[in-house]
């Protein structure tokens, strides 16, 4: 049943149109994979700091964690063009979509986060804070991770054939930001897990990441080159000084800010590059067509 | 050949593939490799306006191997005719015929007519007008059977010599250098079709306006008759030429006519100067022999449909009510008188001159010169606009302040929106129903003129001028439908069927009358309204019914399938092979039988001999199945009805950039030219100013000057701007770039279009050179959804001499980058 | 019910796009945009929100991936007999293809799979289709088609694609764009039938020497587990714009939440090393 091998002509396809179609995301989506990414691992390093008795270190991750996912809220909304349109995420629940599994999660992460958060600040209901704190910490790395997930569950080779790699990249990217934002907030003597988990995160993301563009081989091209490999260098480039920084001299404060600063900006850019590859991957038909070309001939 | 049918007739074109997927093979002749070349089997390029050359080298290749279906073309064609001794060929005459008058640059047709037969005073005669105004059915002869015949066609006059000698030098030499197809591809199509066409096989050449838009466009399809006639392919399942035709009724525009010179049923208009009285015209046009021999029934009774009872022996039917012709009334006839501000009012109807007819700029420069146009369509056409929006009022060339013509748009109702029939390709009128009221305004062709008459006559009531007599007394009576009072179209089909004295219709033209008894408005329909059923409604499923389906609409005449299918039968009347049987005799019961109703008088047995004074059908023998012709034969040599030559013959297009190879004479004598200021010709220098050839066409996402496309965005989308076609060769010698713009120049003027760099057109070698063709699609004009400069605009009026169609297959032009110059 | 699908034999697709309009026409989508894009007769480029029937038009040098000696019985061919060919100035070279795309309704469908809101939903004739009041516009169909067949509208918010027409199909009526295709190219039925005469379609060109005929998307085996819209071919996939091995992305779903998992414990550990008290 298979056709003759074709000339190298067709490797572009039809007219060098893409195969796929390219998401219909805004660039908010990607904003959101970094405050999801703060606000999950924000709360599971604020439980941690909990249960180890760091209130400073908790209080701020905490925050952290409530304010990233306030900001998710709307920014799902953004793209999705009226709130009531969120809604319809709830109307099933369903294991084959990550984006379902997302909602849900989301769902029952966002009141927890918050009431954590506000338990945190005010000091009322220390016992539900505890339970709710619990509860986010705990669903934290799931709203980290899922969004890995949510991209390599598409047809986009730079995405799916990505997705051993992209949960723990998108992990470590969530630690070193959340780790990055507990060290521009909280005060210095609190601050060590803060460091700690920076520079693991940091170390993980970049490794992740090489990781990943190993294992896409010929498809890895948008994170190499263009503006998504553009940003990918700046990530790492941001993300190693961030750590570099934290670690050497992140007893100063003012260093501290800065080191978180430059951890978050890593993290954001990060996904803003894994973001932009989707879609350059997306318009480039080379990219379907070889690998499966070679998957087919291979038998 | 000449007709992209995939694209053009796509719905037809199912049975086409229907055909292959049984094993027929299809060839494909076009200047481009098209949708229809696609799903061929086998396609041939050829240079644009030259397939005499090609068809012609195909009737010599018949000839000169014997390929020829001799016992066929021996019964049922006149080759064994022997012609007049006068007669000389354009072989003796270098490109011209016997009879030219150079001063009146027309053709005295008597030295071609058969030896011993005096010439008919009819259509094509030196005495009828040179250009063919009277033309009907214009093959009438004045006597039946040829004087002399040699049946061995051997005799050096006789029709198959002189054919022999006329296309001897069409050799496969000569179409590789004319046509500029290679020699070998050439004879694989000659002998696929000589393989195919014999006792058990038959080929059908289908053509369409790549044949007929050429200064010599009668004449390709006379080489088509030629060679189907040689290798008995007429009147046979499987075989014959079949005209793909054009709007979805334009063959029910030609049987009904919307044509100068013609009345229903091809019955020739009265001409001032000949047909003076009703005795007159009869005589002219009543052939000794075959079924115009009645052509004073068929006459009178359209009188009677058409004045009633006011219509009496004493008056002539009132002959005298008719318009009478005095020379050229044709559309580019008129539409030159209009620019010279001799014609003051017009009427539009179905029609986009300003875009879709040869010469724009001329049409629109006639249409200011106007006092008033009536412009009726679905949408505000160019044709309705040009005054206020057209490109001379961009370019300054007009202003609107200065143009006096009083325009009125009607708008018209759809065919969804209104009773009525199409007549198709096949002859078939089918009917179709009203699915939707017309909006608003929008009114029938059949409301409006029924309504105008109406209110005409209300204005004349009572008056005594004698020359209001025609329109009073009209027979203007079909009863009013509806809200808005629409004549009732069954009503109008029942009439042109045709009723008897008993006032209930008639079955068909064999029961009309010339005294006057019976009425029909027009005789080749008659039959459609058959026992007071409206038969073209009928719709019975292929499913439930033989494969020639004769249940499933009506096809004139009598409802007849294939025309003179008594020729799918040998003189015996046997069928010629089991496999090919269609209609035969059956001797038992003494009829002729088959699939399809027979095309012969019905007990005719095969051995009939007309008695001595026969007249009409019955003066033609059982043998002889055109029984429309006079002598009953299919005719490979025209001895009366055309003014271009009794053979066809290679003549360059008018704007060729090649001289002649075969004659001094370059384009065809007899075309109708225009040499004035606004329709420039490049002919002197050919190939220097505008070297490339230019074609025109169709694409399926549109339809002809566009109002029904254009404005569509559904359609619009699929083909949204004006391009043309060029091989990467032209594009590279040229510098045109894929998607960008071309300037295409011609001797009238200049147009910008998208560029298409296509492999599907390459350049030919064509006399020893390259040669590079431009295909531009014609459907752009300046309103609607999607615009463009319109191709017509670079075409002239240069027009076969027989028909006044256009050539705007074949021109002259340059091409370059870039837009075209805005004033 | 049986399952109800296409096979769309692309050796007789006269490119008339008569099976775009009919759908635009019934379905009531909008035109496209008019643009001139320079590919041969295709100005409407894709599949897409308001193109759910696409008419591919390749011109392709003739060869290709025929053999030279095959008899001209390719539909699509523009030469003949090879010998002609060597001569010919004039038409060898090109051929012309023409298919006309739609979504696949495959047996495992992505887009269906990733929804999060269950707006994709199976019918019971066994197609997949969007139900426009349930859809929210989330778009995360869009990119997990393997084919590009799905997008989403820019003016409402939502996504688009072919149904089926599935409001025929509840009346017992053909699709409008089979019911449109002239030479039945695009033929409608329950699948295994479908499936059957495709097989005979093929077996038929096969045997007059068009070797590189082929069908694409009738196999269960494939990474979609079969087309419900399936096709026969004359070239490679790819040269149509089509995916020579598309593969449900879901098929890799549980393996990305393994690695999720995996990632998310990771992320715990991380954590929590960093924050145990040190020493
Ligand atoms: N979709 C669509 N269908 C239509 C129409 C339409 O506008 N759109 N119009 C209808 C009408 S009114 C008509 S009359 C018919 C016309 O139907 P066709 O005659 O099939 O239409 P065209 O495209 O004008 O011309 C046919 C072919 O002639 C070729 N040709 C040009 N010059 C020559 C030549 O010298 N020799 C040969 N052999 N070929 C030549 C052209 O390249 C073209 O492919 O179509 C009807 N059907
Ligand atoms: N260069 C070039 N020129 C050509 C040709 C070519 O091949 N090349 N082909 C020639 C041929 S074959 C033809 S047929 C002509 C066609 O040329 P035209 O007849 O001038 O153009 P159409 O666009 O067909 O015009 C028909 C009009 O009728 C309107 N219409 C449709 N239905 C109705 C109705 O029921 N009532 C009324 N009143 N109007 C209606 C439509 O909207 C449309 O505007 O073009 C000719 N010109
Ligand atoms: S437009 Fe009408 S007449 Fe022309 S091919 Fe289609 S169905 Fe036939
Ligand atoms: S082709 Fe794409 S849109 Fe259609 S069913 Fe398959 S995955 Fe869904
Ligand atoms: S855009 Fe609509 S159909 Fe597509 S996944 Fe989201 S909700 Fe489902
Ligand atoms: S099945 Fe219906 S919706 Fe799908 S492409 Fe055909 S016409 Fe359009
Ligand atoms: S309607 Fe049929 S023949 Fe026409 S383009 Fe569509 S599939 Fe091809
Ligand atoms: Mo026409």
């Amino acid at each position: 049943m298979r056709p003759a091998p074709v000339t190298d002509e067709t490797a572009t396809g039809y007219y060098g149109n893409p195969v796929l179609k390219a998401p219909v995301w805004k660039p908010v989506i990607a904003l959101y994979f970094f405050t999801g990414g703060v606000a999950g691992a924000s709360s599971t390093l604020g439980f941690a700091a909990l249960l180890a008795g760091n209130r400073r270190l908790a209080r701020s991750a905490l925050l952290a964690s409530a304010a990233g996912i306030a900001v998710s809220g709307p920014l799902l909304v953004v793209d999705l063009g009226r709130p009531a349109r969120f809604l319809n995420m709830l109307r099933v629940a369903k294991p084959t979509s990550p984006m379902s599994v997302g909602s849900w999660i989301l769902s029952a992460f966002a009141p927890a986060s918050m009431l954590a958060a506000g338990s945190a600040v005010t000091g009322r209901l220390p016992r539900t804070g505890r339970v709710a704190a619990g509860a986010a910490g705990v669903l934290g790395p799931a709203v980290a991770t899922y969004t890995a997930v949510l991209v390599a569950d598409t047809a986009i080779p730079a995405w799916h054939d990505a997705h051993r790699e992209l949960p723990y990249l998108f992990a470590a990217s969530a630690a070193a930001s959340a780790a990055g934002t507990a060290l521009a907030l909280t005060p210095v003597p609190d601050a060590g897990p803060a460091r700690r988990l920076a520079v693991m995160g940091a170390a993980l993301e970049l490794a992740a990441f090489r990781a990943m563009e190993r294992r896409l081989g010929e498809v890895a091209g948008p994170y190499k080159e263009g503006r998504a490999g553009t940003l990918a260098r700046a990530a790492e480039a941001c993300t190693a000084a961030g750590a570099a920084l934290g670690l050497v001299a992140g007893r100063r404060r003012p260093v501290a800010v800065a080191a978180g600063a430059l951890l978050c900006a890593g993290s954001l850019i990060t996904r803003h590059s894994v973001f932009r590859a989707g879609f350059e991957s997306a318009a480039d038909p080379a990219a379907t067509i070889g690998p499966q070309r070679s998957r087919r001939a291979a038998g | 050949m000449g007709s992209n049918m995939a694209e053009c007739h796509p719905v037809g074109f199912q049975w086409v593939m229907e055909a292959k997927a049984r094993g027929a093979r299809v060839i494909h002749v076009d200047p481009r490799f098209t949708r229809t070349s696609a799903l061929a089997d086998t396609f041939v390029a050829l240079r644009a306006g030259s397939d005499i050359a090609f068809l012609g080298a195909i009737v010599n290749h018949i000839l000169t191997t014997g390929r020829e279906f001799r016992e066929y073309v021996a019964a049922y064609t006149n080759a064994s005719a022997i012609i007049s001794e006068d007669y000389e060929d354009t072989e003796d005459l270098d490109g011209l015929f016997s009879g030219w008058d150079p001063e009146t640059q027309t053709y005295d047709p008597t030295s071609w007519q058969y030896a011993g037969m005096p010439a008919a005073p009819s259509a094509g005669t030196k005495e009828s007008s040179p250009q063919g105004e009277a033309h009907g059915y214009g093959s009438k002869l004045e006597g039946a059977e040829p004087p002399a015949t040699d049946p061995t066609l051997e005799h050096p006059r006789c029709v198959f010599q002189i054919l022999k000698r006329h296309f001897a030098r069409y050799t496969p030499e000569l179409v590789e250098e004319v046509c500029g197809v290679p020699k070998a591809r050439f004879l694989e199509v000659a002998e696929a079709l000589c393989d195919n066409s014999n006792r058990e096989r038959t080929s059908a050449i289908c053509y369409a306006v790549g044949w007929t838009q050429h200064t010599v466009g009668v004449q390709y399809i006379r080489t088509a008759a030629i060679i189907q006639l040689l290798l008995g392919n007429m009147g046979r399942p499987g075989g014959g030429i079949l005209a793909l035709r054009g709007h979805a009724s334009i063959q029910g525009s030609t049987d009904i006519p919307t044509l100068y010179n013609i009345l229903p049923g091809y019955m020739p208009m009265p001409h001032a100067a000949r047909h003076g009285t009703l005795d007159d015209y009869i005589a002219a046009n009543t052939a000794p022999a075959g079924f115009w021999g009645h052509a004073d029934a068929y006459f009178i009774s359209l009188l009677k449909a058409w004045w009633g009872d006011a219509a009496t022996a004493d008056n002539d039917y009132c002959y005298d009510y008719l318009p009478f012709i005095t020379g050229d009334h044709s559309s580019y006839r008129t539409i030159v008188d209009m620019a010279d501000g001799k014609v003051p009012g017009f009427f539009v109807l179905g029609q986009n001159p300003a875009v879709g007819s040869a010469n724009g700029k001329l049409h629109r420069a006639a249409l200011a010169e106007l006092e008033w146009l009536v412009v009726r369509d679905l949408v505000e056409i160019e044709t309705a606009t040009f005054w206020k929006d057209g490109p001379e009022i961009d370019t300054g060339e007009l202003r609107t302040a200065d143009i006096g013509t009083e325009v009125f748009f009607l708008p018209a109702a759809a065919h969804t929106e209104k009773d009525g029939s199409f007549t198709q390709t096949q002859r078939m009128l089918q009917w179709h129903h009203k699915a939707v009221e017309p909006e608003g305004d929008c009114r029938s062709e059949l409301w409006f003129y029924w309504h105008l008459g109406r209110i005409i006559r209300e204005k004349l009531a009572g008056s005594t001028d004698a020359r209001d007599r025609p329109v009073l007394d009209l027979a203007w009576d079909y009863p009013l439908l509806g809200q808005t009072g629409e004549p009732d179209a069954e009503a109008v089909l029942r009439e042109i069927n045709g009723v008897g004295p008993d006032g209930r219709t008639v079955g068909g033209y064999t029961e009309l009358k010339a005294d006057g008894s019976t009425a029909c408005g027009c005789w080749i329909y008659s039959g459609c309204y058959a026992d007071e059923v409206n038969q073209p409604a009928r719709r019975k499923p292929a499913s439930e019914q033989d494969r020639v389906a004769l249940e499933w609409g009506w096809a004139w005449p009598a409802n007849r399938r294939i025309l003179y299918n008594r020729a799918s039968a040998d003189p015996s009347g046997r069928p010629w092979s089991e496999r090919k049987r269609l209609v035969w005799w059956d001797g038992d019961a003494q009829r002729w039988t088959g699939h399809d109703v027979p095309d012969f008088v019905i007990d005719k047995p095969p051995d009939y001999e007309p008695p001595e004074g026969a007249e009409a059908e019955h003066a033609l023998r059982g043998d002889e199945p055109f029984i429309m012709q006079t002598d009953g034969k299919g005719w490979l040599f025209v001895p009366s009805g055309l003014v271009d030559g009794p053979l066809p013959t290679h003549y360059e297009p008018h704007e060729s950039p090649f001289s002649n190879p075969l004659y001094a004479q370059q384009a065809n004598p007899a075309r109708q030219t225009y040499r004035r200021r606004d329709n420039r010709y490049n002919n002197g220098n050919g190939a220097v100013d505008y070297p490339f050839v230019m074609t025109t066409y169709r694409l399926t996402e549109h339809h002809t000057a566009g109002g029904m496309s254009r404005f569509l965005a559904r359609l619009s989308e699929l083909q949204p701007e004006m391009f043309c076609e060029v091989s990467p060769a032209l594009a590279a010698e040229r510098g045109l770039v894929n998607g960008g713009w071309a300037t295409i120049t011609s001797a009238r003027s200049a147009i910008e279009a998208r560029v298409l760099v296509t492999e599907r057109v390459k350049p030919l070698r064509v006399q020893g050179r390259d040669l590079h063709q431009v295909g531009l699609p014609y459907h752009w004009g300046w309103k609607g959804l999607s615009t463009g400069d319109a191709a017509n605009d670079l075409f002239p009026l240069a027009l076969d001499p027989n028909v006044h169609i256009q050539e705007v297959k074949a021109a002259t032009c340059d091409i370059a980058p870039g837009r075209r110059a805005r004033a | 019910m049986t399952r109800m699908g296409f096979f769309t034999d692309t050796s007789i697709c006269i490119g008339c796009k008569a099976c775009e309009v009919a759908c635009k026409e019934w379905n009531d989508v909008p035109d496209d945009g008019l643009n001139f894009l320079g590919t041969s007769y295709d100005n409407t480029g894709a599949l897409g929100a308001d193109t759910w029937r696409h008419v591919a038009f390749v011109e392709r040098p003739r060869g290709g991936s025929a053999p030279p000696s095959s008899p001209p019985v390719n539909g699509q061919d523009a030469g003949s007999s090879p010998a002609a060919d060597a001569l010919d100035t004039g038409s060898a070279g090109v051929r012309w293809l023409m298919s006309s795309d739609v979504c696949k309704h495959c047996t495992h469908a992505a887009c269906l799979d990733v929804c999060p809101t269950g707006a994709l939903f199976r019918t019971e004739f066994d197609t997949v289709v969007v139900q426009q009041d349930v859809c929210n516009g989330c778009g995360y169909c869009v990119p997990a088609c393997p084919f590009g067949v799905i997008d989403k509208r820019e003016s409402d918010g939502r996504v688009w694609k072919c149904t089926l027409c599935y409001d025929r199909l509840k009346s017992d009526m053909t699709p409008a764009c089979a019911k449109a295709c002239p030479t039945q190219s695009i033929q409608f039925g329950p699948l295994d039938e479908l499936r059957d005469r495709a097989a005979g379609r093929l077996g038929v060109l096969r045997e007059a020497g068009v070797s590189e005929a082929h069908l694409y998307g009738a196999d269960d085996n494939d990474g979609v587990g079969g087309f419900g819209a399936f096709f026969l071919l004359l070239d490679a996939p790819e040269v149509y714009g089509l995916p020579p091995d598309p593969v449900v992305t879901t098929r890799d779903l549980p393996r990305m939440w393994r690695a999720a998992a995996g990632a998310a414990l990771a992320l715990v550990g991380a954590v929590a090393a960093a924050c145990a008290r040190p020493r």
